[in-house]
């Protein structure tokens, strides 16, 4: 089912909750909502559920306005960060439920529910009670109640964020092929940004109630919108250093005291000429080299595969870098750094716009 | 590890469990005026007369052991008053219960004009005393009893009437607490009943009502309770034993102009209290919870 949300606005009084979000989720596709806490995307999820009723704009399943549906009468399932599920029910009960409120026949509603405890592994504990099951199994449950009644609309309101670390990593993964098997059109609002670029074919970034960008993860991570973007989507974060561009003997060259990195012309010839501007460049795309800028060590941390090393470069200037530690490098260490300009992002300092993908 | 040296060790236990003794003594002192009190009312149910605690005959001797104070429960008259007083109780379990729960629902979920004047103004309402609002009542009774058919059981001088009002009267305090037992419950999982299908009806009655049932059931037996002891009100709106409940009755055996039987008065007392102390014993777990809130939220 294809899902168009159209100036969908909800505020109370003058409290902004999602501010005119036009966004468009075709058939199939997982959608992430990114955002810190408090930017609206649990909110634009339930309107989308049918809980919250919009104060302004449309909210389209396939051609069919949906503003006044009735949350049940949407076909949506819906899996909640505390799961939600009814404490006084086994877990039969709680899966079979949406079910039984169809009226679906006894023998069928057993029939589909053991199937789907079954695919999700809990087929043997359908006479237990919540409070009897584990964190993951809670999971679980609360998953195959939404998917026993087969909905059109998945939607997961940061489903993993109760679970440990490893149980998170194993169910991202599992939720992502269940998606792609079933082929349910799925929103999963996360403020996990790992969680976002892995599972989702598409994510759109928000903050403060605004859609401020809505795009394939490579496109987020390579072609950054806005400061912000830039900011948040990745791990570990962009650094961000102010510096001049400016054009040399036909080579562009960022710049900034004893900071100068030649930069290709296509990205540095949209970035001349603008005084001051952000030079956003990823981790990844810097490197401990033998010639290049220098810089003092400040801290390292060991992330296992790498060290992640924060150098300074001057008072106001600091680069985090992925090095091998084999390097064995310390706190202190004077260091050369060599930056990978291609992936060189530029952001006006005022209007937090990348100068580069407008 | 070390060997013990046994000598401070003793004199620590001594001295630990003195201590520990020390709450129970001054507790079992502060408890014994009532205790005394209640051992009174059970050794006199069962005597001729007493002295102090002791049961003693016409002659002043030491004895006289009878049952003629409990002659009363062969009367017809006390086990209408009985069934008086058990229908005032559960009316109040059923009408507060019913109305509470529904408009405590309203309180903590819904939004409405009104709703916070509402709330203030049913605290307000609970903050009035009873004895203020006779005179009303007594009107309102009485035009209620001229409706006809309603008016039969529920109007001045009927069973239905008392309960009424005592359910009235109790229902400002019965909606503040489920109103708090509602807010407790987490919003996700309504949300999650309204999304698999339910209507808002059966999300109240098949998904909240079964999280809050301990403090439905404090709420219940608390008005249970209330309602067996009422006296106020039975006895302003009721005339003579048909419809009175038992403290009306209890009292009209005291206040008689003939000489009072101490002793007579202590059995009706103790027969009024027999159910609601069966009934305390097995409900008093759930009675603690009226002041914990409920059930706990989430999964």
């Amino acid at each position: 089912m294809k899902v168009e949300l159209e100036n969908l606005t909800k505020r109370w009084g003058d409290v902004f909750g999602a501010d005119s979000i036009d966004l468009e989720i075709t058939d199939g596709e997982l959608v992430a909502f990114l955002g810190p806490s408090g930017c609206g995307k649990t909110t634009t999820l339930l309107m989308v559920a049918g809980i919250y009723k919009p104060t302004e704009g449309v909210i389209r399943f396939d051609e069919r306005v949906v503003n006044h549906v009735a949350p049940k009468d949407r076909n949506v399932g819906m899996v909640f960060q505390s799961y939600a599920l009814y404490p006084h029910m086994t877990v039969f009960r709680n899966i079979s439920y949406p079910l039984k409120l169809k009226k679906v026949p006894q023998e069928e509603m057993q029939r589909r529910t053991q199937q789907v405890a079954d695919m999700m592994g809990i087929g043997h504990l359908m006479d237990r009670k919540p409070a009897q099951l584990s964190g993951g199994q809670q999971q679980r449950v609360a998953l195959g109640r939404a998917l026993v009644k087969e909905p059109d609309l998945l939607l997961f309101d940061e489903p993993l964020s109760n679970l440990d670390a490893r149980l998170r990593l194993s169910m991202r993964g599992e939720i992502k092929r269940l998606q792609l098997e079933l082929g349910i059109t799925s929103i999963y609002v996360t403020h996990d940004q790992v969680e976002a670029m892995t599972m989702a074919d598409r994510i759109a970034v928000m903050r403060e109630g605004k859609l401020l960008a809505y795009g394939s993860p490579e496109e987020l991570y390579d072609r950054p919108r806005t400061l912000f973007i830039g900011g948040f989507v990745g791990n570990p974060p962009m650094n961000f250093v102010d510096v001049e561009v400016v054009q040399e003997n036909g080579a562009y060259h960022a710049r900034r005291g004893g900071f100068d990195v030649v930069v290709p012309p296509e990205r540095g010839g949209q970035a001349a000429g603008h005084g001051t501007v952000i030079f956003g460049i990823r981790p990844e795309d810097v490197a401990i080299a033998d010639d290049g800028v220098p810089g003092e060590i400040y801290v390292v941390e060991p992330l296992g595969r790498d060290d992640l090393i924060d150098v300074r470069m001057d008072e106001e200037a600091r680069v985090h870098v992925l090095a091998d530690p084999a390097l064995g490098l310390r706190i202190g260490d004077n260091v050369k750094l060599r930056f990978n300009t291609d992936e060189a992002q530029f952001f006006d300092p005022e209007t937090e716009q990348s100068l580069l993908w407008a | 590890m070390t060997t013990p040296s046994t000598e401070p060790g003793r004199e620590n236990g001594t001295r630990r469990s003195l201590r520990r003794a020390v709450p129970y003594l001054l507790l079992t002192l502060s408890v014994l005026p009532i205790v005394i009190g209640y051992a009174w009312v059970i050794i006199a149910t069962f005597s001729y007369r007493t002295k102090g605690l002791l049961p003693i005959d016409a002659e002043g001797n030491i004895g006289g052991f009878t049952l003629q104070n409990w002659t009363f429960v062969s009367d017809a008259e006390i086990w209408r008053v009985a069934l008086n007083t058990f229908g005032i109780a559960i009316g109040m379990v059923i009408g507060v219960g019913f109305v509470s729960s529904l408009a405590g629902y309203a309180l903590s979920r819904m939004n409405f004009a009104g709703r916070k004047g509402f709330l203030g103004l049913t605290l307000v309402l609970h903050a009035f005393r009873p004895e203020m609002l006779l005179i009303a009542i007594f009107h309102v009774l009485l035009f209620i009893g001229g409706i006809p058919l309603i008016g039969k059981f529920f109007g001045f001088n009927t069973v239905g009437g008392v309960a009424l009002v005592m359910v009235s009267l109790e229902l400002p305090l019965g909606v503040w607490l489920m109103k708090g037992f509602f807010d407790n419950i987490p919003w996700d999982m309504e949300r999650s009943a309204l999304i698999d299908g339910a209507s808002r009806f059966r999300v109240w009655w098949e998904i909240i009502l079964p999280q809050i049932k301990p403090g439905l059931a404090a709420l219940a037996i608390f008005n249970f309770i209330t309602g067996w002891n009422a006296f106020l009100i039975p006895f302003t709106f009721t005339l003579g034993s048909k419809v009175s409940n038992l403290p009306v009755y209890l009292n009209r055996f005291s206040e008689d102009t003939s000489m009072v039987s101490w002793n007579q008065v202590a059995a009706v007392g103790l027969f009024s209290l027999l159910p609601v102390m069966i009934f305390f014993i097995f409900t008093q777990e759930m009675l603690l919870e009226i002041y914990s809130g409920g059930a706990k939220g989430g999964a």
